[in-house]
């Protein structure tokens, strides 16, 4: 009878709750850093918020009054990821497009799949150095060497696994019946891809490639001997040839300077990049949630 | 309706609808192969701007830690000693932990409501920049640290791994802040695999009395254990090509050292430093380094996809 009730003292209870107790702490030891890391990066550069950081140019450090603010480098960020999708999403959503519809199970898409998670484990910076030794250093685009049109497209390079993994995830999903249904009803395959699947697949690609665009937007690594840094106001489509700052090589630069007022201006920076990729993440999440739950009705 | 009909029987498909068709496949191949011609292009080119300093110092480049660009010599062990030690200590710290995170995410012991919020919490934080890590390891980790480091050197000092004195940035805040962006990695990518195990197989357990331990030791991670390692092994090569976070906190420094109190350097730091303002020599020695990490990180990605191929789980 005794055996029926639960008796602490065995020797498999005694490890069950030891184990358990040690899956706790592991959690407990994992997650506490990690919202040290997100309260410290919003208070203290919420902190330093201020209007006047959105319009001025950053100060050249040295003079230790005031910083400036970081106008051009918020700039520059938006400049360089869009240039950076420009390449990267026709580019990748062809590829997926291929990839899921024309070529299913073939040994070119095997090929081509494999590349993409080769790609995707690349070192971000060798893609810098790929495209310092392709551009800046031959001067290729027009006699400019580092320039923001270099940094865009060495984070394009960091995009593109991401882009064509999401569409032809994306793709495949959509069942086959709306294929037959398009073809059967004397569509061509262009026009059944163009107007009937992609679509249909639309807004997982879409999450995806936010997503991916989110990423790129706080990569460092590429963008250090590519796209440079600048103090200056961006003023017009020339300054695409040169040198370009922006909120990630801010960051670098300035939370290495001896001076307070440029670490205070790179953590404004931080708590503005983390914010925005963090309301992107969720905003995407939540779409991608409340998409499941429709389609489930 | 005698109209209508004849449309139907005669509409053909018009010769430029067909050529629409063919150029839309056509283009989107060659859209799907320029993956192939980047990864090749990036192989080729990184591997011929080494080619100089490959010909003049052959393999003694990865033996030797002399990196002296006015004497025109160049070696790269520290570089590659340091990206090594960093990327496989910390990952030897992230393991235990992120696992049993995720096993604490898994299992039942709270709501589902709060290993959610847990779960996706992590990986939200796997989307945070590695140069806003960087930011906050100089600020707050080091000096919260410090303490802990003198501590350290001064009880293990014997051993070699701590014997200098801690002077600031240094090796072991690079592995510790790795451990930071590995965690969400390794954590999310566990938690999948602990989820894709069948509930059949826990059940079986349960059935012929094992514990909840038991049943997780025995049956739940052996069968989840190809993908955890698949994420082990990609959180590996994450760890080898991470750049700025380590950059701005382990130091940048060439002298060899066996102790990680030391400032120390890893082969993308050593590119972040000086790509910049190299020139002569010293940028094929730098590009020959980008090659060694590449060869490093492919090794690591490719096995990590055979895995998964190999070992995936069939139930």
């Amino acid at each position: 009878m005794n055996s029926l009730y639960y008796q602490k003292r065995l020797s498999r209870n005694i490890g069950d709750k030891f184990f358990t107790s040690l899956s706790v702490l592991c959690a407990l030891i994992a997650i506490l850093p990690l919202i040290f890391l997100v309260t410290y990066i919003l208070i203290k550069g919420g902190s330093q918020i201020t209007p006047e950081l959105f319009t001025l140019e950053p100060n050249p450090p040295g003079d230790d009054l005031d910083a400036g603010g970081i106008n051009p480098a918020l700039i520059g960020t938006l400049i360089i990821t869009t240039i950076a999708s420009i390449i990267a999403i026709p580019v990748g959503v062809g590829g997926g497009i291929y990839l899921a519809e024309y070529s299913k199970g073939g040994a070119f898409s095997r090929f081509i799949r494999f590349g993409v998670n080769v790609l995707a484990g690349v070192p971000s910076i060798i893609a810098g150095v790929f495209i310092y030794a392709l551009i800046v250093s031959t001067k290729i685009l027009f006699g400019s060497m580092y320039s923001g049109l270099a940094g865009g497209m060495a984070l394009s390079i960091l995009m593109l696994p991401t882009v064509i993994k999401t569409t032809d995830e994306g793709l495949k999903l959509v069942p086959n019946e709306l294929r037959y249904a398009s073809l059967g009803v004397g569509a061509s395959m262009y026009a059944t891809i163009l107007k009937v699947t992609l679509p249909s697949a639309f807004r997982s690609i879409a999450t995806g490639v936010v997503l991916g665009i989110a990423r790129a937007a706080g990569e460092t690594a590429p963008l250090i001997f590519t796209a440079l840094f600048s103090y200056y106001y961006i003023v017009g489509i020339e300054d695409l040839f040169y040198e370009m700052g922006s909120l990630a090589v801010l960051i670098y630069n300035f939370a290495l300077e001896p001076y307070d007022a440029q670490n205070k201006l790179a953590w404004a920076a931080s708590f503005i990049l983390v914010l925005s990729i963090l309301l992107v993440n969720i905003f995407s999440r939540i779409l991608a949630a409340f998409t499941e739950k429709t389609k489930r009705v | 309706m005698e109209e209508k009909l004849t449309l139907f029987k005669n509409r053909k498909r018009f010769g430029i609808e067909k050529n629409i068709d063919i150029i839309f496949k056509n283009t989107a191949l060659v859209l799907s192969s320029f993956v192939a011609i980047i990864l090749l292009g990036i192989i080729l080119v990184v591997f011929f701007q080494s080619f100089e300093s490959f010909s003049r110092y052959g393999l003694k480049f990865l033996v030797t830690s002399e990196w002296n660009p006015v004497k025109d010599e160049y070696g790269a062990f520290t570089a590659i000693y340091g990206t090594l030690v960093t990327s496989f200590l910390s990952l030897l710290i992230t393991i235990p932990l992120g696992v049993g995170t995720a096993i604490f995410i898994t299992e039942d012991f709270v709501p589902k409501v709060v290993r959610e919020i847990i779960g996706s919490f992590v990986e939200l934080l796997a989307a945070i920049p590695s140069v806003v890590l960087g930011l906050w390891a100089i600020f707050v980790m080091e000096p919260f640290f410090r303490a802990f480091f003198v501590f350290l050197h001064n009880v293990f000092g014997w051993i070699p791994l701590f014997s200098t004195e801690p002077t600031g940035r240094n090796s072991l805040l690079a592995i510790l802040i790795l451990v930071v962006m590995l965690l969400p990695i390794v954590t999310s990518i566990a938690r999948d695999s602990l989820n894709q195990v069948p509930k059949k197989l826990r059940n079986a357990a349960y059935g012929i009395g094992a514990s909840r331990w038991k049943t997780i030791f025995s049956v739940i991670l052996p069968a989840a254990l190809s993908g955890i390692m698949a994420g082990v092994l990609l959180a590996l090569g994450r760890a080898m090509g991470e750049t700025m976070a380590v950059t701005m906190i382990i130091g940048n420094s060439n002298a060899f050292s066996w102790s990680l109190l030391s400032p120390g350097y890893t082969i993308s730091s050593m590119l972040a430093n000086q790509f910049g303002e190299a020139d002569g020599s010293q940028v094929s020695s730098l590009f020959y380094a980008a090659f060694v990490l590449m060869i490093l990180s492919l090794v690591v990605n490719i096995f990590a996809q055979w895995l998964v191929k190999r070992f995936s789980l069939k139930y």
